[in-house]
């Protein structure tokens, strides 16, 4: 196991000096918590406000702007909101697992957080089965879905359940597939490697036909696991009401909006590191500052987000039966012979690397 | 259909779903109840009733100027037009000839209303198949035509404009130069409409061959307005029976052939233009004259039956009225659009998915206080 800890070991480093070395542990555990509940917390609230601001600009309006200075502090006061409103629940729900759901939901998306470098030194959790790492934790999430819709004993809500496991877990091939095909030419799955290869040019460009193809595959299911428009059918506002969180309020309702913003984030983050470069600068233009990474990679990111806002506000829904033949008939072969296409590639060294 | 599978004890059942009366893609209160396989239509039932306000009785007890402000909150979205059909009644009881300038504003004012009704439509078809910006790019220009009425009239939506004999006010000075303004900016404008959601692939699938409605079926169910004509039922009550000043302007009926979905979409995006293009006609030569002819303070309809169609946005709206003499009718009957055209959702749309019935009913074009009254 080559596992390297970078911040985690500087903030242990630190401890250290003060403390006895399982306090130190602990501490550091703790701290590292604590950093990534707030990255989450205000990536999540932030994504919510970007969308709002998004969604203002694609149908001709302005948005928040009344609470703080163009609209910043909003989302805060929604979340106050929403902190402070009665959690109702329906009658003859199944309580343990209605309470529980919201919280496989967030924890997924919180998991998957930790493995993403943000810069070369900022990395939580360098993982060497990264990409699988991160596959697996995202499926977890659709069962906090299916958990909410049964137990609310609610049709609607049962109906969007099932609408979300049939699609996550069709979704979650092209998703797995189309980032193998790109593993290829990396040969290692520990993301902080992945990057380190990339400094010969980004995947993007070294993979040519095969990663463009594996590119839009990834965001065309991408945005289905998230299960956002145009393939929201699990909260068809126009079919099912609210989908599965029909009987959801307050906080618990928080949780799954929360984490729809942070799976965009992930979603788009991982696409970043896989295609993208993560942290690497274009050309290397500022090698010489390492902490400029976080830039980079958030620039990247959130470049990416905005292109998944942009599908939702201009597509309509598909059909739930036409969503699973785009997947079946057409993203699935497609998906297969591109693997063995790349492949082809990179055993006859045809990559462009610089 | 055999619903157990074979050589398992596994069994799947229909089951029972209440969509309304407070859900968003059924415009108001309207309940369907539904019966479900899975994904798949069994049945779906139309409850009504839920914003009954008794109009038809409320008319036998109010005179006839009084009964023109109720029709307004039938179908809203076409207020005028629903007045302009009581006037037009009363008018042909008394036999009155109405000045040209109120026929040819009265047709002005209507198409407006028809335009407005359908961007409204055009916002709300995009929000039910999942396009949630459509919804605006139909305000922006449904809000210069409410602007219009406002300034005319006094009022957005319901307008209360006409009364028999003619209408309540002249028009705004301005009114000429802003319907041209109107008309300079909508045609910009409605290529948008193709551009952002007709061209779309998603909403082409969504759309083509769902809620199919042979012509056949289109006249046995008494479809009108867009409906029937989307199945190539030709039942322009403008084109056949004109109203007001429309034998006098050049305009097409679109008919589509196809019957399902997305040429009822066409249907209206293309009536839109037309309506354009009717307006753009009669907007330079509005005669000068009164806009009224006196009538009596206490509007007596002599003895016998009269009946009046005219084409709302949504079909064809008939006012029946009974009168024995009286100054309040003995008896009025509305025969509503929408009431009709609800009645085919259970025969187009059984077989389809819960997204097909969302898309054809919104293709429909219900307006619950009009299938109530």
């Amino acid at each position: 196991m080559n596992i390297t800890l970078s911040i985690t070991t500087t903030i242990y480093k630190f401890l250290s000096e003060y403390m006895s070395e399982g306090a130190a542990n602990i501490g550091t555990m703790v701290t590292i918590a604590f950093i990534y509940l707030a990255i989450f917390a205000v990536a999540g609230l932030y994504l919510v406000l970007l969308e709002r601001k998004v969604a203002a600009w694609f149908q001709l309006r302005i948005g928040p702007n009344r609470v703080g200075w163009w609209g910043l502090l909003q989302t805060m006061a929604d979340a106050l909101k929403l902190v402070s409103k009665e959690l109702t629940g329906t009658v003859k729900a199944d309580k343990f697992l209605y309470n529980l759901a919201p919280y496989f939901v967030i924890v997924s998306s919180l998991m998957a957080l930790a493995v993403f470098p943000f810069t070369k030194e900022f990395q939580a959790f360098d993982i060497n089965i990264g990409i699988f790492f991160l596959i697996a934790i995202s499926s977890i999430g659709v069962i906090g879905i299916l958990l909410g819709g049964w137990a609310s004993n609610n049709k609607f809500a049962l109906i969007g359940a099932m609408r979300s496991g049939v699609q996550t877990i069709s979704y979650e091939l092209s998703v797995g597939l189309s980032l193998l095909t790109m593993v290829l030419i990396t040969g290692t799955l520990q993301l902080s490697e992945i990057i380190e290869v990339q400094k010969n040019g980004w995947l993007i460009v070294q993979g040519h036909i095969p990663a463009v193809i594996a590119f839009m595959i990834y965001m065309i299911a991408g945005t289905a696991e998230t299960n956002r428009a145009p393939f929201d059918m699990v909260e068809a506002e126009s079919e099912l009401g609210a989908g599965f969180h029909t009987e959801y309020s307050g906080m618990k309702f928080a949780y799954f909006f929360l984490a729809e913003f942070i799976n965009m984030f992930i979603i788009a983050a991982i696409a970043t590191t896989i295609f993208f470069g993560g942290w690497l600068s274009p050309f290397g233009i500022t090698d010489a500052i390492p902490w400029l990474g976080a830039f980079w990679f958030l620039g990247k990111t959130l470049l990416l987000v905005f292109l998944m806002m942009w599908f939702r506000w201009t597509f309509p829904r598909l059909r739930v039966d036409q969503l699973l033949t785009l997947e079946w008939k057409y993203l699935l072969p497609l998906n297969l012979l591109n693997i063995i296409l790349m492949a082809l590639i990179v055993w006859l060294n045809l990559t462009i690397q610089f | 259909m055999d619903t157990t599978i074979k050589n398992s004890n596994l069994k799947s059942e229909e089951y029972f779903i209440n969509m309304g009366p407070q859900h968003p893609a059924t415009h108001g209160v309207l309940r369907l109840l539904l019966t479900i396989d899975g994904e798949i239509i069994k049945k779906v039932e139309p409850d009504l009733g839920y914003i009954h306000r008794s109009i038809e009785k409320m008319c036998e007890r109010d005179s006839y100027q009084q009964i023109v402000h109720l029709t307004d909150r039938m179908d809203y979205l076409s207020s005028h037009i629903n007045n302009e059909a009581v006037c037009l009644t009363v008018e042909k009881a008394l036999e009155l000839e109405v000045p040209e300038r109120v026929k040819v504003i009265r047709t002005i004012i209507g198409e407006l209303t028809r335009i407005a009704s359908h961007t409204l439509w055009w916002g709300v078809m995009g929000m039910d198949v999942g396009a949630l910006t459509t919804y605006f790019y139909g305000f922006r220009d449904r809000e210069m035509i409410n602007d219009i009425f406002e300034e005319t009239c006094g009022a957005r939506l319901t307008m209360n404009y006409n009364i028999p004999g003619g209408l309540m006010f002249d028009i705004h000075p301005n009114f000429v130069k802003r319907v041209k303004d109107f008309i300079a900016h909508f045609k910009t404008k409605l290529p948008e409409y193709d551009t952002l959601l007709s061209g779309n692939v998603i909403f082409q699938k969504r759309t083509k061959g769902v809620g199919i409605l042979t012509k056949e079926d289109a006249i046995s169910f008494g479809a009108s307005g867009p409906v029937g004509r989307g199945s190539g039922y030709s039942c322009d009550v403008r084109k056949h029976h004109p109203y007001s000043a429309l034998d006098k302007v050049k305009f097409k009926e679109i008919l589509k052939t196809e019957g399902d979905t997305f040429a009822r979409y066409q249907v209206r995006v293309e009536e839109m233009w037309e309506s354009l293009s009717i307006i753009e006609q009669l907007i330079d030569n509005i005669p000068e004259g009164d806009y009224k002819v006196a009538t009596n303070a206490v509007i007596k309809l002599p003895k016998g039956e009269f009946y009046q169609k005219v084409e709302t946005a949504r079909g064809e709206l008939g006012v029946y009225v009974v009168s024995t003499g009286t100054k309040n009718p003995y008896r009025v009957k509305f025969r509503s659009p929408g009431f009709s055209n609800i009645s085919l959702l259970n025969h187009i749309t059984v077989g389809g998915k819960i997204g097909d019935l969302v898309a054809t009913m919104a293709t429909l074009d219900i307006v619950v206080p009009d299938i109530d009254r």
